[in-house]
């Protein structure tokens, strides 16, 4: 499926490189999170991003953050919902600011929740019609509790509207 | 169907517009994930956990269905729909679970988003029944009732069942996860038997504070909860329950599902590190964000409607005199109600334990009988127990007897809540592919044999749990007599755990023996009885005398019969 951004269709301007294919010196690179000092090593001014599996502790990337104009999270499966709690503590506990794309096997029933925790972007493996996705993201206007996105309150309990 | 303006329903949370249009919008989207799963798009695999949290099981003949009941509570209208929905969609009844909820066994995926929209209708769903999520928060089934409680635990329920609804964060844990709720320091929630058991009391400032307890839970492995914290605030609740859920979600085992509730990351990181990472949480949030603030506690107080409370003078006296007139009353007031904090009126228990019986099965006629009773007798509002009965928590002491006398023509007046009659049981092999054995008839023959009124009140309290497999959803390590099915070659074998208890004073059965075929069970178990009301001391209790005396005592008479 094309890179995904609020329910559209998105040019990807990042070239993810794999474990042990050459790194480029120029140009938006995402490196695997073992090789992050290799990216960091490149010039400061070399867009960077770094892919984390579900395992990795966010404040690991505490150091580099500054550097990281990408994290991508994993759905290694869609039953895995680390990937949730990596989001939402970027966005909250490190305030990162920068691009979070979900990547593996994310269902587009988890779009929303994905978009609730801090993702911005989506890049699956998935073969679902686009549709899918925007109406996953859209079929639910209300949510009862909060979120990084900080939506508008409802007034009643911890009530307020996704749209 | 309510509506805005409509008398709010006494005991629960009223709904509004908002709400109604969340349960639409989420009955649609049920809808268009079955077309996608009849058109191939999705897999069973990933249809799977979507099914789960609109609380459809795929079970051994059948889909079953298990709709949510918030803290047990719910309506004569909500009843009456349920009867509707047994009768349209199943084989005209339903079953009450140990959470509260109920559900039914006979259910076709195609009929699933109909019956959704017509739970809707009355502002009821199936949401998180199932699947690795926050499921149905449970309560003390006298909440806002009872003489010796000290706040009213709905609230705070119904704000974690609202917090707890599609969390974006915590909707795929590694396991299910159970939260239960107390105002009482009577524990009738099982709260350390819970991933999270929370107790709450008033506190200095007039704003409730909350007990803690994180890690309990039965299942294959049994364990008692600890306490995590004492006195939290109310305006931290929900900042102390995101920490513990998201310190589970980021370290709970996900490569085995047995060792995958919040009990074995808190058993294997040890409860001194595990509050460590609790609070380390804790400490990191935007608490502003978070904050629990006591005007959206105040607001969500105000959808719940308050019972008038009005009784003549002598409803008292005409009770007593009305016990004295009819002993077989006076015998089911004395089992089946539980004190009121109001002198005039008194909460009754109906025990859906006929003798001989399925625990917990309901018929869509008693279902309906039971919302006439509930709309004539406590104010339109029916409380399911953790024990699978149900309550009508409000009754005028002076119209007891009236009441009783509908529930015994209609077979719903056995005197037998507490005692060996009120047994829970799983649904076994009969209706679960889990289970190794049928733990039904196991039940309807105890109940059967115990039948007599007389014999089962001299006997006392004494909790019978029986489970058909390690999962333990029949909580036999809670019961003072815990059965477990389990198969040897092929036969149904019953398993005996003696001392358990899901109360205050909280223990898990320990095994007494080798299991027992399966027609010997309920012999074994008479004989047991029997040889505790030889031990016994004066009016001691069975879980008493097993405390005192130890299983030795018992074992002859389970495995030696004269």
């Amino acid at each position: 499926m094309p890179l995904l951004e609020n329910g559209h269709i998105k040019d990807d301007t990042w070239v993810t490189v794999t474990e042990d294919a050459p790194l480029p010196a120029t140009g938006a690179v995402i490196v695997p999170f073992a090789r992050l000092e290799e990216g960091l090593a490149r010039g400061a001014d070399a867009p960077l991003g770094v892919t984390i599996g579900p395992d990795v502790d966010v404040s690991l990337l505490r150091p580099a953050l500054p550097r990281l104009g990408l994290v991508a999270v994993t759905f290694t499966t869609f039953r895995d919902g680390r990937a949730f709690t990596q989001a939402r503590a970027l966005r909250e506990h490190l305030s990162f600011t920068g691009e979070i794309r979900a990547t593996g096997k994310p269902l587009p029933d988890q779009y929303e929740f994905m978009l609730r925790c801090g993702v911005t972007t989506v890049q699956t493996e998935r073969a679902e019609d686009i549709s899918v996705w925007q109406q996953a993201h859209e079929i639910i206007s209300v949510a009862y509790q909060p979120s990084v996105l900080h939506e508008r309150r409802q007034g009643l309990g911890l009530r307020r509207f996704l749209s | 169907m309510s509506t805005d303006t409509a008398p709010l329903p006494v005991g629960r949370y009223a709904y509004d517009q908002v709400d109604r249009t969340f349960l639409s919008q989420r009955v649609a989207q049920f809808r268009e994930q079955v077309n996608r799963r009849v058109k191939g798009d999705l897999s069973e695999d990933e249809f799977k956990p979507l099914r789960l949290m609109n609380g459809l099981y795929l079970q051994l003949h059948a889909y079953m269905l298990r709709v949510a009941v918030p803290y047990g509570m719910m309506g004569s209208d909500q009843m009456r729909m349920l009867a509707h929905i047994a009768r349209t969609y199943d084989r005209d009844y339903g079953h009450f679970t140990t959470r509260q909820n109920i559900q039914f066994n006979w259910i076709r995926l195609e009929d699933t988003p109909d019956i959704l929209q017509h739970l809707a209708d009355v502002d009821m769903h199936a949401i998180q029944t199932s699947g690795n999520c926050i499921r149905n928060v449970t309560c003390d089934e006298f909440a806002g009732a009872a003489a010796d409680e000290l706040l009213d635990p709905r609230i705070h329920a119904e704000i974690l069942r609202q917090w707890s609804t599609l969390h974006p964060e915590f909707s795929f844990l590694p396991r299910k996860f159970k939260i239960a709720i107390s105002g009482s320091p009577h524990d009738r929630v099982a709260a350390r038997f819970h991933d999270i058991g929370l107790v709450a009391r008033p506190g200095a400032q007039g704003r409730p504070v909350f007990d803690v307890f994180v890690g309990g839970g039965l299942g294959r492995t049994p364990i008692i909860g600890v306490q995590l914290r004492d006195n939290l605030p109310e305006e931290d609740l929900v900042a102390y329950l995101e920490a513990i859920v998201r310190v589970y979600n980021a370290y709970g085992r996900r490569d085995n599902m047995y060792k995958a509730r919040i009990k074995i990351l808190v058993q294997a990181l040890g409860v001194e590190a595990f509050r460590e990472k609790v609070d380390a949480e804790f400490a990191l949030m935007d608490r502003a964000d978070y904050r629990l603030d006591p005007a959206i506690v105040d607001g969500i107080r105000a959808r719940f409607g308050i019972p008038e409370l009005v009784a003549p003078a002598d409803a008292a006296q005409k009770l007593a005199a009305d016990r004295k007139a009819d002993p077989a009353f006076d015998r089911w007031v004395r089992t089946n109600t539980h004190p009121h904090r109001n002198d005039g009126f008194i909460s009754a228990v109906i025990s859906i334990k006929p003798d001989g019986g399925i625990p917990g099965d309901v018929t869509a006629d008693q279902m309906d009988l039971i919302a006439e009773l509930a709309d004539g007798w406590s104010f339109g509002e029916i409380r399911v127990t953790h024990m699978q009965n149900v309550v009508l928590g409000h009754v005028r002491k002076d119209r007891l007897h009236e009441l009783w006398g509908k529930l015994v023509a209609a077979g719903l007046g056995t005197p037998n809540i507490g005692l060996v009659g009120d047994i829970i049981a799983c649904p076994g092999l009969d209706y679960c592919s889990l289970a190794n054995a049928r733990s039904i008839p196991i039940a309807q023959k105890l109940s059967a044999r115990f039948a007599d009124p007389e014999l089962q009140e001299r006997i006392g309290r004494l909790h019978i749990n029986i489970s058909g497999c390690i999962n333990a959803c029949g909580h036999h390590h809670a019961g003072h007599i815990g059965i477990l099915g389990v198969d040897k070659r092929g036969e149904e074998f019953f398993q005996l755990t003696l001392g358990g208890s899901a109360a205050n004073d909280v223990a898990i059965g320990q095994i007494i023996g080798p299991a027992l075929p399966e027609d010997e069970t309920v012999d074994a178990i008479a004989r047991l009885i029997d040889t505790y009301l030889v031990l016994r001391q004066g009016d001691e209790q069975f879980i008493d005398t097993y405390r005192r005396l130890g299983a030795a005592s018992f074992k002859d008479a389970v495995y030696a019969p004269a």
